[in-house]
C-alpha cells in the first residue's frame, strides 16, 4: 500500500517538475511547481513526518507560491507566452541539471541506508525543545542567527519600500534647488 | 501513514465495520471502510453547505424584517436543495480568451482545501476522521492553500473585475492569516499541544479555555473572530466580491456548478472558522458544566453543532450589521491594530501562565 502511494507521489512530482520547466505559460508553470511541492509534502506525510509536511505546505504552498502568483498577477497577462529560450542557454541549463542529477544519484547509490529499529514519531514539543536547547545537539545558535537575519531582512524591506518617500521629505526642504536642476536636465 | 487512526469507532459504525470485516478479506474491508468514511464526509460537507446557505437567507430575512424563502417544502427547507439541482443542470459557460486549464482547476483548489480541513475536527469523542498530532497547525497550512484557488480564478478569467477581486483577496488573506495564526498560538500556549483531541481533553477538568485564560483568552477570541471573518471573505470584509464595484469579483466569469463550488466553499470555510473557535475556546463537544457527561446515550455531536451554529450566527450578525470596509481601512485594522494587539496579547498570556494566574 505504502509502496503504491510512494510511486504515485513520485510520478506526480517528476511529471509536474518536467511540465513546470517546459510550460510556456508562466502561471501554469507556477501551478505545476505547486503540485511538485505538494507532492513532496505528501512524501513527508507518508514517512509520518507531519510537522515538516505542514511546514512545507505553509511556507512553500502558502507563502512562496502565493508570492509568485502575486508577481505574475501584477506583471503578466493571460494571453502572453514566454519567449523560446535560445539553444545555447538550453544546453547550459541541461548540462548543469545533468551534473546535479549525477551528484544526487552518486550520493544515493553510495549511501548504505541502514534500517533503524528504534524509530519514534517526532513530536512538535521535541522540535521546540531542541530549537531552544543550548546543550549538545541543541539548535539555539542557528535559531538565533536566523532570527537576527530575518529582522535584518524585514528592516531592509521597509527601508527599500519607504526609500522614495524619505527622500521626498528631504527634497521638499531644498525644493527650489532641485527644481532648478530639473530644468537644466 | 497510520490508517488505523482513520476508522471511526462510533457504536453504529463499529457494527458496520464488524459486518464489513466479516464478509470481506481484511485489506478489501479496510479500503471499503475508507471509501465509506470519505463518502460520509462528502455528504456532511454538501448538507452543511446547503443548509448554511438556507440559514444565511433566513437570518438575513429576519434582520431585514422579511420572511425569507418559504415556498419550497415546509418553511422553505428544501429551497437550497432545489437551487443546487438547478445549478447542476445549468450549462457551464465560459469566455473564449481564458486560460482553460487554470480556469477549470481553480474551483477545485478552493473546495478540496475546505474539505481537507473538515477531516481533522473532533465532532465528538469518537467521531474524528484524522487525529493528526499537529492538528491546529495542519488547519493553518490547509487554509493558506485555499487562497491560491481564488487568485487563479481571478487571473485566468481574463477579466479586470475578476483580477482586482483576486488581488484584493490575496492581500486580505495574507494579512489576516497572521492574526488568525497568532491568536491560535496564544491559545496553544495555554494547552501546550497542537492536537485537537488533546486540546479538548485539557478543557474537561479546568473549564473551557476562554475561562481558563480569562482576559488574554477573551482578547484572542475577539481577534480570532474578526480575522476569521476577514479570511473567509465575508462582509464586512467582502471587498473581494464587492458587488457594487466589481460585479461578482473573482468568480464573475463562473457559472453553474463551478460557481456553486466557490459559493459552497465560502460557507464551509465559515463552518471551519467557527469549528476552530469552538475547539479552542468553547470546549468542543464538551457539555457546559458537564451536565450531560454522565448520560451515556446523549450525542456529544449535539453540543459541538450547537456551539458552531452559535458562532456562525455571530458571523452572520456581523454581515448584516456592519457596512463594508475600504481597502485602506482593512489594512489599517490589521497592521496597526490587530497585529500589535495580538503580539502584546501573546506576552500577556505567557505572563499569566508563568505566574499561574489561570483559573
Amino acid at each position: 500500500m505504502e509502496t503504491i502511494i510512494f510511486y504515485i507521489l513520485a510520478a506526480i512530482i517528476i511529471l509536474f517538475a518536467v511540465a513546470s520547466v517546459t510550460s510556456r505559460k508562466i502561471l501554469r508553470a507556477v501551478i505545476y511547481l505547486l503540485f511538485v511541492l505538494i507532492g513532496i509534502a505528501g512524501l513527508y506525510f507518508l514517512v509520518d513526518y507531519n510537522f515538516l509536511a505542514a511546514i512545507q505546505l505553509t511556507v512553500y504552498g502558502g507563502g512562496i507560491i502565493v508570492l509568485f502568483i502575486f508577481a505574475v498577477l501584477l506583471i503578466h497577462h493571460v494571453e502572453l507566452e514566454l519567449e523560446k529560450t535560445a539553444l545555447k542557454k538550453k544546453l547550459i541549463a541541461g548540462a548543469l541539471s545533468a551534473a546535479g542529477l549525477a551528484v544526487t544519484l552518486w550520493a544515493i547509490s553510495t549511501y548504505p541506508f541502514p534500517v533503524t529499529d528504534t524509530y519514534t514519531s517526532i513530536e512538535v514539543a521535541d522540535i521546540g525543545l531542541l530549537l531552544l536547547s543550548y546543550e549538545d545537539g541543541g539548535f539555539i545558535l542557528p535559531f538565533e542567527v536566523i532570527s537576527v537575519l530575518l529582522v535584518a531582512v524585514m528592516i531592509g524591506a521597509i527601508v527599500i519600500a519607504k526609500g522614495s518617500r524619505l527622500s521626498e521629505d528631504r527634497s521638499r526642504k531644498t525644493e527650489v534647488g532641485s527644481q532648478k536642476t530639473e530644468v537644466k536636465n | 501513514m497510520n490508517f488505523t487512526q482513520m476508522i471511526i469507532p462510533l457504536n453504529i459504525t463499529k457494527t458496520i465495520s464488524d459486518w464489513i470485516y466479516s464478509i470481506m478479506p481484511e485489506t478489501a474491508a479496510s479500503y471499503t471502510i475508507m471509501v465509506i468514511i470519505a463518502v460520509a464526509y462528502l455528504a456532511l460537507f454538501a448538507v452543511a453547505g446547503l443548509y448554511l446557505v438556507l440559514l444565511e437567507r433566513k437570518v438575513a430575512a429576519w434582520f431585514q424584517l422579511r420572511i425569507g424563502p418559504n415556498r419550497v417544502g415546509p418553511w422553505g427547507l428544501l429551497q437550497t436543495m432545489a437551487d443546487a439541482l438547478k445549478l447542476v443542470s445549468k450549462e457551464l459557460t465560459s469566455t473564449i480568451k481564458i486560460d482553460k486549464f487554470l480556469y477549470n482547476l481553480a474551483p477545485y483548489f478552493v473546495i478540496v482545501s475546505a474539505l481537507m480541513a473538515m477531516a481533522v475536527f473532533p465532532f465528538s469523542e469518537q467521531f474524528q476522521a484524522f487525529d493528526i498530532n499537529i492538528g491546529v497547525f495542519f488547519l493553518i497550512a490547509i487554509s493558506s492553500i485555499g487562497v491560491i484557488g481564488i487568485l487563479l480564478a481571478g487571473w485566468s478569467s481574463n477579466n479586470k473585475y475578476a483580477l482586482i477581486g483576486a488581488m484584493r483577496s490575496g492581500l486580505q488573506t495574507i494579512s489576516y492569516e497572521l492574526s488568525v495564526g497568532l491568536s491560535i498560538l496564544t491559545m496553544v500556549l495555554l494547552t501546550g499541544t497542537l492536537q485537537l483531541s488533546e486540546i479538548i481533553e485539557a478543557q474537561r477538568t479546568g473549564g473551557w479555555l476562554i475561562l481558563q485564560g480569562h482576559v488574554p483568552s477573551i482578547i484572542a477570541f475577539m481577534i480570532f473572530m474578526v480575522a476569521g471573518t476577514a479570511e473567509t471573505n465575508r462582509a464586512p470584509f467582502d471587498l473581494v466580491e464587492a458587488e457594487s464595484e466589481l460585479g461578482a469579483g473573482f468568480h464573475t466569469e463562473y457559472s453553474g456548478m463551478k460557481f456553486a463550488y466557490f459559493f459552497l466553499a465560502e460557507f464551509i470555510n465559515m463552518f471551519i472558522i467557527s469549528s476552530i473557535a469552538v475547539v479552542l475556546f468553547f470546549g468542543g463537544w464538551l457539555s457546559p458544566f458537564g451536565i450531560t457527561e454522565n448520560i451515556a446515550w446523549f450525542p456529544q455531536v449535539f453540543w459541538f453543532l450547537i456551539k458552531v451554529l452559535g458562532l456562525i450566527f455571530l458571523m452572520m450578525w456581523f454581515r448584516w450589521t456592519f457596512p463594508r470596509l475600504r481597502v485602506d481601512q482593512l489594512l489599517t485594522l490589521e497592521w496597526k491594530y490587530l497585529l500589535p494587539l495580538n503580539l502584546m496579547n501573546i506576552v500577556l498570556m505567557a505572563i499569566v501562565i508563568w505566574l499561574n494566574w489561570t483559573i
